[in-house]
């Protein structure tokens, strides 16, 4: 594996390599040792065209607890804006060194094109791209979910997962649709029609336009960040109506399966798609999940700079 | 008075012959013709009515990094074109006499092919008030298409008085079908590759509504409209029916609607990045099937050129636009002939007779016969060739082709009875930089 630019990129067993990876960094990591040698002399760079201070600093502290040298070039607000300047940042920072490139871009398709355009040669991770992928987010949430339902399981054969919100602009959501599939979980994405992507019958995926129908049955409940403005293009009326249709409040949260988790990727808009409550409620796994981050990031970090051979045997050097 | 002769070459109709040019005229079609002046030997080589394309961006005047009306005349004579139609969204507007006058002179000076401007029908492209039409009409350019590609007449209103306006001279308007609101920020073809891909929907439905708006006002107001690139099936049933009720509507295709789908945006390579998008399978179906049976009137390149570094960036930073006048009757050929949906007479009237007719451009477009001004395209029908962009005549090498094996090149073009491409070499201009 040289670049993490899509779920589409790996398999499923690979997948599963990156999450034990991660279970073994965990355990290494969680004595007094807080730092592995592992990638001494790497340099990765954390080049960020949006604002996303959790998962730049996700992305820094796994480097440095691998030991790399990190570099946070911040492109947003400096004189990048255009597209002409992606090409040359990088190369920029190609010509400075670097073995990874950890991307996030508003443009859908950014990590792949710097991948794959031939402007330099480091592995590149995408941390998002526009409304796309945010394949480490799926890869930190699967990591998630197996910690809650059997942490040495191979499969999500037999789980059900919904995804509630705003499908059609989530990169969150398509990179964990294609993951979770991938594992053989059983994922019913849910949101009002305005915001399902067109085309969803061919993403192997259930649908739904009710959240409230099916609740008792899911094991697992990813609510997905909503944006207010959303409200502007018409996808749907106001927040408090969004709320009342699609929203995680108590009476909601109530329902649920005695062992079913609620997740969320962050930051949370308390009171528009999930309520206070909920957010804090036992079942709410969010704080998991940003720990996880740094472990899963470390383990993707891990197989794609430290060679084949050792991410093959899993074994850490 | 020059003379050239060619010898032994293929008319659309599959007869042999020769043809004997004199100064700028068809002097004599038969067999055994003998000249004092040059002889090109056509076995093999077809012989037809020069190309007239109906929809170019020449980008001069303002953007001549991409493309001069030079360089774009050469690129066309490359394609076996004898006439383009320089598009007015340029830097400034083709919105008044002076610029379309601008136009026409810049075409003449380089005199390798007929430069027809289109006029602009907003001022300064703004789709709120009407251009000078009439000026531009009544200039030298003599203008009688007027569109404001790359935007779409959306105003009901204006397309309306447009529509009305342009009947004083037989004028037509020539509609870039985009509802605009149903295109903010759209990317590519709204279908399940966007839905993956993550990139905004351009759905058919933008397309559509405004042609079938557009096709009832012609009707109501009986002026002729013209659609350009027709991109989906849903209008060609629409175009379909228009003509059924025998509304004074044409239209066009693009070589790359032809043949390429929304597939090919999956790598995120903007080389496919182009307005209106690339579509679906089932929707180049329906275009070449349209294409062949008459509803859609005419093939026209949209030729778009762009400097590289305005496709080397990301997806959603680059620019719409694909050049096209140099692979343009490849593709046709491969696309249409070879499939066995058109004969060469259909090839004639899709590439020549009817764009030149649609454009009321006097003596493009003619059969090749006696007396008639010799506009000639000489052809291979049989040649597979390559498409490499480095070797692209156009200043922009934005094609979709390149690595592509074509069906059919040309060797020859005759403007004027002068031989401005001679074995697919461009005869003038040859000092202008390409890059
Ligand atoms: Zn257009």
């Amino acid at each position: 594996m040289k670049h993490l630019l899509s779920i589409n990129d790996i398999t499923a067993a690979e997948a599963i390599s990156i999450l034990d990876t991660a279970a073994q960094l965990q355990n290494l990591t969680s004595g007094t040792v807080k730092k592995l040698p592992t990638l001494r002399g790497r340099t990765v760079v954390n080049l960020f065209f949006e604002d996303s201070t959790r998962t730049r600093l996700s992305f820094d502290a796994a480097a440095k607890r691998l030991s790399a040298d990190v570099t946070n070039f911040a492109a947003k607000g400096s004189s990048v804006s255009k597209g002409e300047s992606l090409k040359d940042t990088a190369q920029t920072l190609q010509a400075m060194g670097a073995d990874a490139i950890v991307i996030r871009h508003g443009a859908s398709g950014a990590a792949k094109r710097l991948a794959e355009s031939g402007w330099v040669s480091a592995s590149i991770i995408n941390a998002g791209d526009g409304t796309h992928e945010h394949p480490t987010q799926a890869l930190l949430d699967a990591f998630t979910i197996r910690k809650h339902f059997g942490p040495t399981r191979s499969d999500f054969v037999g789980l059900k997962v919904a995804i509630v919100g705003d499908i059609v602009h989530s990169r969150v959501a398509r990179s964990n649709v294609l993951l979770l599939k991938k594992l053989g979980a059983d994922v019913t994405v849910i949101a009002p029609p305005t915001l399902i992507p067109y085309g969803i019958e061919s993403w192997g995926v259930a649908h739904s336009f009710n959240l409230d129908e099916d609740l008792e049955s899911f094991d697992v409940v990813m609510m997905l960040r909503v944006q207010l403005e959303r409200m502007n293009e018409a996808y749907f009326p106001n927040g408090r109506e969004y709320s009342r249709g699609y929203g995680l409040d108590e009476v909601r949260l109530g329902r649920l399966k005695a062992h079913a988790i609620v997740m969320h990727p962050g930051p949370m808009n308390r009171g528009l798609e999930i309520s206070a409550a909920s957010a804090d409620s036992v079942r709410s796994v969010v704080l998991e999940q940003v720990s996880n981050g740094v472990l899963v990031r470390m383990a993707v970090l891990y197989q794609l700079l430290a060679g084949p051979d050792q991410a093959a045997t899993g074994v850490l050097a | 008075m020059s003379e050239l002769l060619l010898k032994n070459v293929t008319l659309a109709d599959n007869s042999q012959v020769d043809i004997h040019i004199k100064g700028d005229r068809i002097f004599a079609i038969g067999s055994d013709l003998s000249t004092t002046g040059e002889v090109l030997d056509c076995s093999g080589l077809m012989a037809l009515p020069g190309f007239v394309d109906l929809h170019t961006h020449v980008r001069e005047p303002g953007k001549e990094n991409a493309e001069t009306v030079l360089t774009g005349s050469r690129s066309a004579v490359r394609g076996g074109f004898t006439a383009v139609s320089a598009m007015p969204n340029t830097n400034p507007v083709a919105d008044t006499a002076g610029v379309v006058e601008q136009v026409l002179r810049l075409g003449k000076s380089a005199g390798l092919c007929d430069v027809f401007p289109i006029g602009a029908v907003s001022a300064g492209l703004n789709g709120e008030h009407l251009a000078e039409i009439g000026a531009m009409a009544d200039s030298a350019a003599k203008v009688r298409i007027f569109s404001d590609d790359g935007k779409c007449v959306s105003d009901p209103l204006l397309m309306r008085r447009a529509l009305e306006y342009v009947k004083i001279f037989d004028g037509v308007i020539a509609q870039h079908a985009q509802e605009p609101r149903l295109t903010i920020n759209a990317q590519m073809n709204e279908g399940v590759v966007a839905s993956e891909l993550g990139l905004t929907g351009w759905p058919s439905i933008a397309e559509e509504s405004i042609i079938a708006r557009d096709i009832l006002l012609a009707e109501t107001v009986k002026s002729r409209l013209h659609i350009c690139h027709v991109s989906t099936k849903g209008s060609v049933e629409l175009i379909r029916w228009a003509k059924s009720r025998g509304i004074s509507v044409t239209a066009e295709v693009t070589p790359h609607h032809l043949i390429l789908t929304d597939e090919l945006v999956r790598g995120y390579d903007p080389i496919y990045k182009v307005n209106p998008p690339l579509r679906t399978n089932d929707d180049v179906v329906a275009l070449r099937a349209g294409l062949a049976d008459g509803t859609i009137d005419i093939v026209a390149t949209d030729h778009a050129p762009h400097p590289a570094e305005d496709k080397d960036c990301e997806w959603a930073s680059a620019a719409f636009g694909m050049v096209g006048l140099e692979t343009a009757f490849g593709v046709v050929v491969t696309t249409m002939i070879r499939t066995g949906l058109m004969d060469w007479k259909r090839l004639v009237e899709v590439m020549s007779i009817n764009p030149a007719r649609i454009g009321g451009y006097g003596d493009q477009g003619q059969p090749l016969e006696v007396g008639a001004m010799a506009h000639i395209t000489v052809v291979d029908p049989k040649k597979e060739w390559t498409v490499d962009k480095q070797a692209l005549i156009s200043r922009s090498s934005n094609t979709p082709f390149h690595g592509s094996t074509l069906t059919g090149d040309v060797i020859h073009t005759i403007y004027r009875g002068a031989l401005v491409l001679k074995d697919q070499r461009v005869m003038g201009g040859e000092n202008v930089s390409n890059g």
